[in-house]
């Protein structure tokens, strides 16, 4: 069993998944069936594969696990090199389970292109799986832009009015910062002449080229968070994007940012990390304040949302950046917790918009009395994203201020400010979408939930309740490998083991 | 010594062989029926002459040899770039016969042209000393000439075909004056002679003397114009647009591949020793291809014109990895050369299959909708327009990758930097063509029916594409032998 080679089955088993869709033929009809079953199997059969790895990952080692090596460009010293820790092993199931909802989610309501829709779904899935598996920067550079591309085709194709402009804005944004990402590497390869990333977290660079390189990688990462001023691509895409778009964005891209802080800025580079610490406090704090009050005065829903996805994104990246194992772990199940919430309530967005085709917050209002379950879903991500305790939000947000508190008190108390602002817009958007008489002509004829809809929010349900009741499930795997990151960070001597001892602080 | 050498025509077999079979097949044509198809027959003969050849250089000796008094040399690298020249003309030559079918100028004239500018080719590949270079280049250009006025009952044609002519002459003047100055001040025009007069020990640590140094700008001004580098570059678009799509894709392909193989030659084995001294020039017309290459291509309708800014912002690129002046820049060079080869015969592939009611069109807006009505077509154009752009995993990032890679080891991170923000430039316009697929609709749809030879060729270079990032190594080994070649 453990002979297997779990990781690439599970990266590559999607895109066997989306070969087999193109090879369908035949009546219109049928064709969608079949493209929608076969990719609902896929993406089922590589969740509980995903599962596996959990199943097989040993909580107590450090490195990297369940590794697998194969020689790829030869003479360069470049490998096709894979393995799991604990800081990505949950993002890996993320990603599958996020894939899996949006085939879910886009059951009924993508009706053109049924086939290329599911094909786009697994290509990405597999980059999405692939990036987080990496250990080779070539190989991760190239899942991490490999992901523009079907990104790109589903804004574009199946997403709103103002679509191409969104889609290229998207775009470029993202490859701009990219490219200069790849610049590093390259400078990373020649200093120490491999791109392994495991070699490359023990290299000492030379604290100029430190920063230069941790400037790169900035740029990179900021647009993927994205941090402010970097996020203004953020709220054309989610506006525009279909719902499994929003959802898979949301849930997974969004997290390629800080992944990348933990993976290689906080490891590779420790002395420029500590230098542009405070910068980044000042933009997040920046990110979670204006942010919020942007979102206060948001008429549409998905960028309301969206906004309020780049406050927490703030939270992430200052959790990331207090080096304590609080903070980071906090920053880790922050994202975790967003990326099923944030997704979730696109998911909302999507379900009222796909009855009335509309985002606009004022052509609701009352839907209570029509929707009951609705309304109970609704608000408990709704409370979730506001970070009420018994939520996986409040976990999250909780662990990242008592560590950031260590560290400085004036950005987490302008951190807490933009919780508060937070409860303030999401508690007004669920009042006027939600209460209220139901006044309006058009909305006595909408209809509840329907199945599928609900079988795609009941995990993101149950995942969001667990991991806010018994966070330690999630905490515990990780806790070696957030030791082991900040021993290479240099901010924790090696010898102390400050293991589990932010679980412990949670119980 | 010398006499000896003078007979030795093995290095040379496979010119002599295709010139033969070009005589031959000029004789055939002639006095053959006139009733019969005989441009297909011809240029399946040629097709068939073309394999021959490279098979003899595939197969034949790759070590060192120098014939002709020292004027023609074969190597590894030489073997690797004709290699790239012939499976590109053998290409541009299968997907030649069906366009000028329909275009009602099916002559057979053009397969022999063909030819002699492929002999043309291998010559300059094989150069030794500036008397074969120019001479190679401008047998390699004549027949070119002539082809791009191939449709000579059109006005376009003819026009970009008489502006090839006149600026190509231009070209070459300036090319043969920066010879005569070298001549000149060196006394020899053999590229071993040259390393030999130029080298360090010789003239110890000072210059090469500004005289030598003018006539190596001239002698580049020629090769960028071959190669359509900036500032060089002015013909390219009006050429590519007028021609018959054919030829233009002959032209985006293997006369590229011969001009960088030459250029690679002059700079690194006379000159090689000087690299801080051209390397400037170098650095210069690579800047201003990529930006050119990226900025102008935005506002083109046409769909050859885009191609041909795109071909120019290519060539820019490539030369980033001749610029690093280092045994792995010219690896990257012929890695990025060997992946711009398939990028341009399968994205020509994809235009000469574009038909409406049975007239081509160039035209972007009429791709529109394609990816409804033809969904694997359209996919294997997204798949040229990423590749092109550099996105990975497909292999036009392989190709940037390496380019970028000897930049910056040779410390020209700059050069890099400037590079990959022009390649995001370059990417708006590649996705244009995307989006245009996808997203838009149409009302009048192009023809379903793709010719047989064109899904072919395409098939195969969206394949290589997609599929580079697997088993990368099949090419990379050739290229990192040819590169070790030029240096041992």
């Amino acid at each position: 069993m453990s002979d297997w080679p779990l990781l690439s089955l599970v990266i590559f088993l999607p895109l066997a998944g989306a070969g087999f869709i193109l090879l369908i033929r035949g009546e219109e009809e049928v064709v969608n069936q079949n493209a929608k079953a076969i990719a609902l199997w896929t993406a089922g059969i590589t969740f509980l594969l995903s599962l596996m790895i959990w199943g097989n990952f040993d909580y107590t080692r450090s490195d990297f696990q369940l590794v697998e090596r194969i020689e790829w460009l030869p003479g360069l010293n470049i490998n096709y090199h894979v393995g799991v820790d604990g800081i990505s092993l949950f993002l890996i199931l993320l990603s599958t389970l996020t894939t899996l909802v949006c085939i879910g989610v886009s059951w009924e309501s993508v009706q053109v292109r049924v086939k290329e829709y599911m094909v786009a779904f697994l290509v990405m899935e597999t980059f999405m799986v692939g990036v987080f598996c990496a250990l080779d920067f070539v190989l991760f550079y190239i899942f991490f832009e490999g992901i523009l591309i079907p990104m790109f085709l589903i804004i574009g194709i199946w997403g709103g009015p103002r679509r191409v402009y969104s889609a290229f804005k998207f775009f470029l944004y993202t490859l701009l910062g990219s490219v200069l990402f790849l610049v590093a590497i390259l400078v990373m390869y020649l200093q120490e002449g491999t791109t392994d990333i495991p070699t490359l977290m023990t290299a000492t660079f030379d604290p100029t080229l430190q920063n230069w390189l941790w400037l790169a990688m900035f740029a990179s990462f900021a647009v993927k968070v994205p941090m402010w001023p970097f996020h203004t691509w953020l709220p054309d895409a989610h506006v525009e994007a279909p719902t499994a778009g929003s959802v898979v964005l949301a849930g997974v891209l969004l997290k390629l940012g800080g992944y990348g802080f933990l993976r290689f800025s906080l490891p590779m580079l420790p002395e420029a990390t500590a230098y542009f610490t405070p910068l980044v406090y000042t933009l997040s704090i920046v990110a979670v304040i204006y942010t919020s009050l942007v979102a206060l005065m948001q008429t549409d829903m998905k960028k309301l949302i969206a906004y309020s996805s780049v406050a927490h994104m703030g939270i992430v990246t200052i959790g990331i950046f207090t080096l304590n194992p609080l903070g980071i772990q906090g920053s880790i199940i922050q994202m975790l917790s967003h990326g099923l919430v944030s997704a979730a309530l696109f998911m909302c967005v999507g379900v009222v918009y796909d009855r009335l085709h509309s985002r606009d917050i004022d052509y609701y209002g009352g839907l209570v009395h029509r929707m009951p379950g609705y309304a109970l879903v609704f608000m408990l991500f709704m409370l979730a994203s506001v970070g009420l305790p018994g939520t996986s939000g409040f976990v999250g947000e909780i662990m990242v201020l008592i560590g950031v508190f260590q560290v400085n008190q004036w950005v987490a108390l302008f951190a807490a400010t933009g919780m508060v602002l937070g409860a303030a817009y999401m508690l007004w958007l669920y009042r006027r979408v939600i209460f209220g008489d139901l006044t309006k002509e058009h909305l006595l004829m909408i209809r509840d939930l329907r199945p599928h809809e609900i079988a795609s929010f009941a995990p993101l349900i149950i995942l969001v309740l667990l991991m806010g009741i018994y966070p330690a499930l999630f905490l515990d795997p990780m806790a070696a490998s957030v030791d082991h990151l900040l021993t290479q960070a240099g901010a924790l001597p090696e010898t102390e083991l400050a293991g589990g001892q932010a679980g412990e602080a949670l119980r | 010594m010398m006499g000896l050498d003078m007979f030795d025509l093995a290095p040379a077999m496979t010119e002599i062989f295709l010139i033969c079979v070009a005589l031959a097949l000029l004789m055939l044509g002639a006095f053959r029926d006139e009733e019969q198809d005989s441009h297909r027959f011809v240029s399946s003969l040629a097709i068939m002459a073309l394999m021959v050849s490279l098979f003899i250089v595939l197969m034949g000796d790759k070590s060192r040899a120098v014939t002709f008094s020292g004027l023609f040399i074969t190597d590894g690298f030489a073997a690797y770039m004709k290699a790239l020249v012939l499976i590109g003309v053998a290409v541009c030559l299968v997907m030649t016969p069906g366009y000028f079918q329909k275009e009602n100028v099916n002559r057979f004239e053009y397969t022999v042209l063909a030819l002699f500018a492929t002999v043309g080719m291998l010559m300059m590949i094989s150069a030794n000393s500036l008397i074969s270079l120019y001479v190679a280049l401008e047998l390699q250009s004549l027949p070119l000439y002539v082809m791009t006025a191939f449709h000579r009952d059109r006005l376009r044609a003819s026009e970009a075909g008489l502006k090839y002519f006149v600026l190509g002459a231009l070209a070459s003047g300036i090319l043969l004056y920066g010879c005569t100055l070298v001549y000149g001040f060196t006394g020899t025009l053999s590229f071993p002679g040259l390393a030999e007069v130029l080298s360090p020990e010789k003239i110890g640590e000072g210059t090469i003397g500004i005289g030598v140094v003018i006539g190596l700008v001239f002698v580049a001004a020629g090769l960028a114009f071959k190669l359509a580098a900036v500032p060089f570059h002015m013909w390219t678009p009006d050429v590519y647009e007028g021609a018959p799509t054919p030829v233009t894709a002959f032209l985006a392909a293997a006369p590229k591949v011969a001009a960088m193989a030459l250029t690679i030659r002059v700079f690194y084995q006379p000159f090689g020793d000087w690299a801080s001294q051209w390397q400037q020039i170098v650095v210069f017309i690579s800047i201003a291809s990529m930006l050119l290459g990226a900025f102008a291509a935005i506002g083109q309708s046409n769909l050859k014109r885009l191609l041909a800014y795109s071909g120019i912002g290519h060539i820019g690129f490539a030369l980033v990895g001749l610029a690093a002046g280092t045994e792995q820049g010219v690896y990257s060079v012929l890695v990025y050369i060997a992946i711009y080869l398939t990028m341009t015969l399968g994205v020509f592939a994809c235009v000469l299959a574009l038909r409406r009611n049975g007239a081509p069109v160039e035209q972007i807006d009429d791709l529109a909708g394609l990816a409804k009505q033809q969904p694997l077509f359209a996919a294997a154009i997204a798949v040229f327009m990423f590749s092109l752009a550099g996105i990975p995993p497909l292999a036009g990032f392989f190709g940037k990758f390496y380019v970028f890679m000897a930049a910056v080891d040779a410390g020209l991170v700059p050069l890099a930097i400037i590079g990959v923000l022009a390649s995001v430039v370059g990417a708006y316009y590649y996705r244009r063509i995307v989006k245009i697929m996808f997203f838009d609709e149409t009302l009048d749809p192009l023809d379903q029916s793709i010719g047989g030879e064109y899904s072919i060729v395409l098939g195969i270079a969206a394949i290589f594409n997609l599929a580079f990032c697997l088993r990368p190594g099949l090419l990379l080994g050739h290229a990192e032998r040819a590169a070790l070649a030029l240096f041992t």
